[in-house]
């Protein structure tokens, strides 16, 4: 306690006696594991806390004597415990504010006693006895700078007098010490957290808010620079005299709303200097205060930018700070051990031409193996070898591909006041993701491509195993093929399943053996070998290290061997290291897809499988499965010849083969090649049959496999037709296996779009099970829920059922949620649900439609179009809904901003919910006010048949306002309306009909209309069986030919 | 002999011998009348000896491990009068080259049993493992890693813990693990040779 007391605390003031304990939360969280330790002291330890100390403790108390009870004497305000030492003393005596605490009996009580001024006491204490061991047992045991003899010099006491007293002060003492360390460490912890700048990461944030930077309104700031474009070779812009006090550069900041500013970034912090001075020059003089970062500094000193940063649409990446402390390695470092690890391969590469060399020539086997002695490795662990950077800018594009489609878009402020928000996003996990861009690149190829980070290097303590696997390593690498086979087959006693064998295995330089022995020609030592490398490759260190040392075109080579066995094994293992990007490129670039499809091509004998056949053939899909999440691996995969082998597989009943080639033909169901191939080949309906299989691994993926195809109508029917939609809806039971069931309601969803399969789920009752799913499921599993239920809702009665079964609610609940995925399906869903007047009235109780309105700010413009197109019922079925939509503040304004979009589809969905909000007059007065006409009107030269039917439409019915029809004409929206009446669909022909009789209630309209030749497009419409387009082409004709009229009466008389 | 000897003495072998058709057992028969010709040595007319058979074990199946040799040859030679029939020749080549797991045991077993008593003991063993290792540890008597890895050898198929290999424990430990077959050192030749050699004398012969 001493110790960290002395050191760890912060003391206000320097130097003995006045200081105070700072309230920091340091501070804090050691006062608090002192009470703890005072407090459960006498429980823990009763007998020491019976002993009485050299000294009281004395403090000044806060407490009265009121909060005394039991146990102690109260003499109004003098309390005393009953509890008195031998020399009748009382153990606690408060008067007049002191207080005096003789025992740990009476500390302990006494901090019960405080209850919640025990953290004031606790500090009161400590500030008044700066070194409590001193008074507790003595002066010799006081905390002395430099070293600590206070367990010594015990030790010397109980050597001379052995009595109880010194047992218990010897134990107290330990007990102390005890505390003393574990206060240091947790203080130690919460310093190192205090992170330190460096050039990297003050790059990363200057790159971050450049981005947020320009003129616009959204933008955090004007502008932002460094004063220096170059850069030193460890990062730093600031000239070296000045990186001797830590400086890393300097910048300058335009916010919008001050002064430029002139900030330094040094390791400590960010601080306003003295700004720039004639010349280049900087003031480097400090001016203001440190701050954490560049974002804290500027939070302080610019409003606007602590406005605009939450509306930075962007997620900030805070890569781990393993990877951080690859990057910062010192240059120098960096090529030392590339070097080294070159030096390695080489040797190894030297090794390997001269062992084949001369094994080729000598004659007995003896002596070839001797030669192994020569591959002896070099010991250079792969793990020491930096990360590329290549390595890691793949991992973040992905993520930001990823962002688009399926990140929250949640920004986690830090309670510390930690401005910079912090998100690290994990890419979807799940195999049966969900959107439809997830399947176009696959499921796959972002998943875990992991980065092998080793937790405990330099781990001193070695395990038994590594000792005995370090044994068994020596007769490895240097026992002919008898005494290597016999060591091999006993490390396999191991378990090599546990991590601590797996990296002994590699530490002792073995793996390097391993590898080596693959490429001699001993099948016997390069089965024993494989047997090792398929276990520890399940350890993802292993899989890299593997890769690295070239294994895996080694084990391609293998698969050519004629030993079938020795075949199997070599499959196995790529299937457990293809489990990275670069390890499947690999296997692809040594021919390793080919080899692989052809050991599914191996029923040698008619039709009946035999035993050895199904082995060879399970490991080859075991390992296509692997490879297959690689989409040019899928390619290779079906140029090789694999679908037709895959789908004679899929006929079988072997669980075991089933599962990997099932995995694989969901895996490549991305493709849409392959798509095709499934349906054609017939494969539906066993994938169909296998949904019915105990097993629910293969269920899983047969249901994933569904899912994929079934984008496809034709599939979806023959699902309908194997009667696959009744195992589908059963397979809902089983919630306990969410990756199963994401898989099956991902199957369901788009089995949905079919209507017939609409009908036959209505008949299953999926509906109803579907709803019990809406709550307490995972993002995966309730994106493809609710997809589901979106797509029944096309069906009148299922929208009933919905809310019957009190669907609505968490409905409208999951429009708060954060995935965008997620929010695409529930926007869907609500507003199919609102086509149901009843629905929607609940949906407005549950406020859905402020919900849902809200959304068309998210950044995702899939989320904008489905809320906007949702918003649609939603407008049209509310009761008073012009009110309603009134009283969302700033809503028209948002919508019809929206207008400005890039998105067709957005733009679309827009317009057909300003055509619904437009009907109420005063709404429509209010979006003129800000600008629908023209924004409108902008849009008019589209060639997109559905844009411009849900543009004609809004058009129409914001005609209905002021002086709007003349400002379309103006705004030059006629003549191409009048176009949209060549176009081939019959829907745009109404909405534009309706638009142009509208449009035509002006004369100038009438004019520019007539010259476009719509009369004789429109006298054909009015032969149509529409009604509404023969009503309105039969308008608009009356209002040109009335003009007409009027214009030949003027000149005419 | 006889046109009519030979065909009893083919019929009979290849019910014997079992893994070798009729016309595979003429050509082995075959090969022996060559080698016994060639050899011309005492036995001429009813086998070849031991140091013939270590020729043929050499050339043809690139076996080198010189004990080894002389156990199979007195395997082969089960009347051990010191030379090998054509009956001990087609039956011993019978296991040699396409025998079941279980005969193979057996062999191997045999040959490693150096003393015949029953038992692998921890000295046949080091007497099979001794030239096994080609690095020496720099700071341990040269025998010391023998005996260590006669030591991981006990341990890892001793299962009855009694020092020594005992058929039993043996066949356990192949059935677990058929890499351990060969433990103390290779029996058979390897799959290139025997492919080699069956196709070198079955299609010679044929023609």
């Amino acid at each position: 306690m001493g110790v960290t007391l002395a050191r760890a605390a912060q003391w206000t003031a320097a130097g003995s006696g006045a200081g105070t304990l700072e309230t920091t939360p340091l501070n804090e969280s050691l006062l608090n594991q002192i009470i703890k330790f005072a407090e459960d002291f006498s429980t823990k330890h009763p007998q020491e806390a019976a002993y009485v100390f050299r000294e009281p403790l004395e403090w000044k108390t806060q407490l009265d004597s009121s909060a005394f009870g039991e146990g102690y004497v109260i003499n109004e305000a003098t309390v005393q415990s009953e509890a008195k030492h031998e020399d009748g003393q009382p153990l606690l005596i408060l008067s007049a504010s002191t207080l005096r605490v003789r025992s740990f009996d009476q500390l302990s009580h006494l901090l019960r006693i405080a209850m919640e001024k025990k953290l004031k006491e606790a500090q009161a204490c400590l500030e008044a006895n700066r070194d409590p061991i001193v008074k507790i047992l003595g002066p010799e045991y006081g905390a002395v700078e430099g070293e600590d003899t206070s367990i010594l010099h015990l030790f010397d006491k109980v050597k001379k007098e052995s009595g109880l007293e010194t047992e218990l002060k010897m134990k107290i003492i330990l007990l102390l010490h005890q505390l003393d360390l574990q206060l240091l460490n947790s203080s130690l912890k919460q310093i190192s957290q205090h992170e330190r700048l460096n050039p990297a990461t003050v790059n990363n944030e200057v790159n971050l808010l450049k981005n947020f930077c320009g003129r616009g309104e959204d933008t955090v700031l004007e502008s932002l620079e460094y004063t220096s474009d170059y850069i030193f070779s460890n990062g730093c812009r600031a000239p070296p005299w000045r990186q001797v006090h830590g400086e890393i550069c300097y910048l300058v900041i335009k916010p919008h709303d001050t002064d430029p500013l002139c900030i330094t970034c040094s390791t400590a912090g960010v601080f306003l200097n003295g700004g720039q001075l004639k010349g280049k020059d900087i003031d480097y003089e400090r001016k203001s205060d440190l701050y954490e970062d560049i974002v804290t500094f500027l939070r302080e000193r610019s409003p606007r930018f602590v406005e605009n940063m939450p509306k930075q649409g962007y997620i900030f990446f805070k890569e781990p700070a393993q990877e951080e402390n690859y990057q910062h390695v010192e240059g120098a470092e960096i090529s030392g051990q590339w070097e080294s690890f070159h030096d390695f391969t080489e040797n190894r590469r030297k090794g390997k031409v001269c062992g084949k060399g001369k094994s080729s020539s000598a004659g007995s086997p003896g002596e070839r193996s001797k030669l192994r002695m020569k591959w002896k490795s070099s010991g250079l662990s792969v793990s020491q070898r930096p990360k590329s950077s290549s390595d890691k800018t793949p991992r973040k594009d992905s993520e930001d591909k990823g962002k688009s489609s399926t990140v929250p878009l949640t920004t986690k402020k830090k309670a510390s006041g930690k401005s910079k928000t912090v998100k690290i996003q994990e890419t979807s996990k799940c195999k049966a993701s969900s959107s439809l861009e997830d399947i176009g690149e696959s499921s796959s190829e972002t998943d875990e491509d992991e980065q092998p980070l080793r937790h405990q290097e330099g781990n001193t303590d070695l395990s038994a195993e590594y000792w005995g696997i370090q044994k068994l390593a020596k007769y490895v690498k240097g026992g002919d093929p008898t005494a290597t086979l016999i060591a091999l087959c006993s490390m396999r006693d191991f378990n090599l399943s546990q991590e601590t064998c797996q990296l002994a295995i590699k530490d002792t330089g073995c793996l390097e053996v391993l590898i080596n022995l693959l490429d001699t020609e001993e099948i016997k030592c390069q089965a024993g070998s494989l047997k090792i490398l398929k276990d520890i490759s399940q350890n993802v260190l292993i899989r890299h290290a593997i890769a690295d040392l070239g294994g895996l075109e080694i084990m391609v080579k293998i698969l050519d061997s004629s030993d079938t066995n020795l075949k199997c094994l070599a499959a196995e293992t790529i299937a457990n290291v293809a489990r990275f990007k670069r390890a499947r490129k690999t296997v692809r670039q040594h021919g390793g897809i080919k080899k692989l499809v052809e050991l599914l091509d191996c029923i040698s004998v008619g039709s009946s499988y035999q035993a050895k056949d199904t082995e060879t053939a399970r490991c080859g899909a075991l390992a296509l499965w692997s490879c297959s999440k690689s989409t040019k691996n899928k390619k290779a995969i079906r140029r090789a010849g694999g679908i037709p082998l895959l789908a004679r597989w899929l006929k079988c009943s072997h669980t075991d083969i089933l599962i990997p080639v099932v995995g694989t033909l969901q895996e490549c169901a991305s493709e849409p090649s392959y798509r095709l191939a499934i349906r054609t080949e017939g494969m539906i309906e066993n994938l169909v049959k296998n949904l019915s299989s105990e097993h629910e691994e293969l269920q899983m993926h047969c249901a994933s496999a569904i899912f994929k195809c079934a984008e496809d109508e034709e599939t979806r029917d023959l699902v309908r037709k194997h009667e696959g939609l009744q195992s589908l809806s059963d397979l809902l039971d089983n919630t306990e296996n969410k990756q199963l069931l994401a898989a099956v309601t991902g199957a369901i969803w788009k089995c949905a779009y079919s209507t017939e399969n609409v009908l036959k789920f209505q008949e299953y009752k999926t509906v109803e099970t579907l709803v019990t799913l809406l709550t307490d499921q995972p993002e995966e599993v309730l994106i493809n829920v609710i997809g589901a239920l979106g797509e029944c809702c096309r069906e009148q009665e299922n929208r009933g059922t919905i809310r019957r079964c009190g669907g609505i609610a968490p409905m409208v609940k999951l429009l708060t949620a954060t995935n965008q995925a997620l929010l695409v399906n529930v926007n869907k869903a609500v507003g199919g649900c609102a086509m149901e007047p009843e629905n929607m009235s609940i949906i407005d109780s549950l406020d859905g439609v402020r919900l849902l309105w809200s959304l068309l700010k998210n950044p995702n413009p899939d989320v904008q179009a489905s809320a906007a197109w949702a918003l649609c019922p939603c407008v049209e079925n509310a009761k008073n809904s012009g009110e309603m939509v009134r009283s969302f503040v700033g809503g028209l304004e948002l919508i019809v901003k929206l207008l400005k979009s890039k998105d067709k589809e957005v733009l679309t969905s827009v317009c057909a919910a300003i055509a619904n909000i437009a009907k109420d007059e005063e709404n429509l007065a209010v979006m003129t006010d800000h600008g629908v006409v023209p924004l409108l009107s902008r849009l008019a030269n589209t060639n997109n048949n559905k844009l411009r039917r849900h543009l004609a439409e809004a058009i129409a019915h914001c005609c209905m306002w002021g002086r709007n029809r003349v400002a379309f004409g103006e705004a030059k929206a006629v003549a191409p309306l009048a176009r949209y009446l060549k176009s081939k669909d019959p829907l745009v022909h109404r909405a534009t009909a309706q638009a142009l009789y509208q449009l035509s209630e002006d004369p100038n309209n009438c004019v520019i209309m007539h010259e476009n030749g719509v009369v004789k497009l429109l006298l054909a419409m009015v032969g149509s069986t529409d009604d509404a387009l023969q009503e309105a082409a039969a308008g608009c004709i009356a209002n040109i030919r009335r003009l007409a009229l009027a214009t030949e009466k003027a000149k005419y008389g | 002999m006889s046109r009519k000897g030979l065909k009893v003495l083919v019929e009979s072998l290849t019910r014997s011998a079992k893994h070798f058709n009729k016309s595979e057992v003429e050509c082995l028969v075959k090969l022996f009348d060559t080698m016994v010709a060639k050899a011309s040595s005492e036995y001429a007319g009813a086998g070849f000896d031991r140091t013939v058979f270590r020729d043929i074990l050499y050339n043809a199946f690139g076996m080198t491990d010189d004990v080894v040799m002389d156990r199979v040859f007195s395997i082969f030679d089960k009347d051990n009068n010191g030379y090998i029939t054509v009956t001990e020749w087609v039956e011993g080549l019978a296991v040699l080259l396409r025998g079941t797991l279980e005969e193979k045991m057996k062999l191997c077993f045999t040959i490693y049993d150096l003393n015949g008593d029953g038992y692998i003991s921890r000295e046949e063993m080091f007497q099979m493992l001794k030239n096994s290792l080609l690095i020496q540890p720099a700071d341990e008597e040269p025998e010391e890693g023998v005996k260590d890895l006669v030591e991981i050898a006990l341990k890892k198929m001793d299962h009855d813990h009694d020092g020594k290999l005992s058929f039993t424990d043996f066949e356990k430990a192949v059935r677990d693990e058929n890499l351990l077959l060969e433990a103390f050192g290779p029996c058979f030749p390897d799959i290139k040779s025997t492919v080699l050699f069956e196709q070198k004398i079955f299609r010679e012969t044929h023609k």
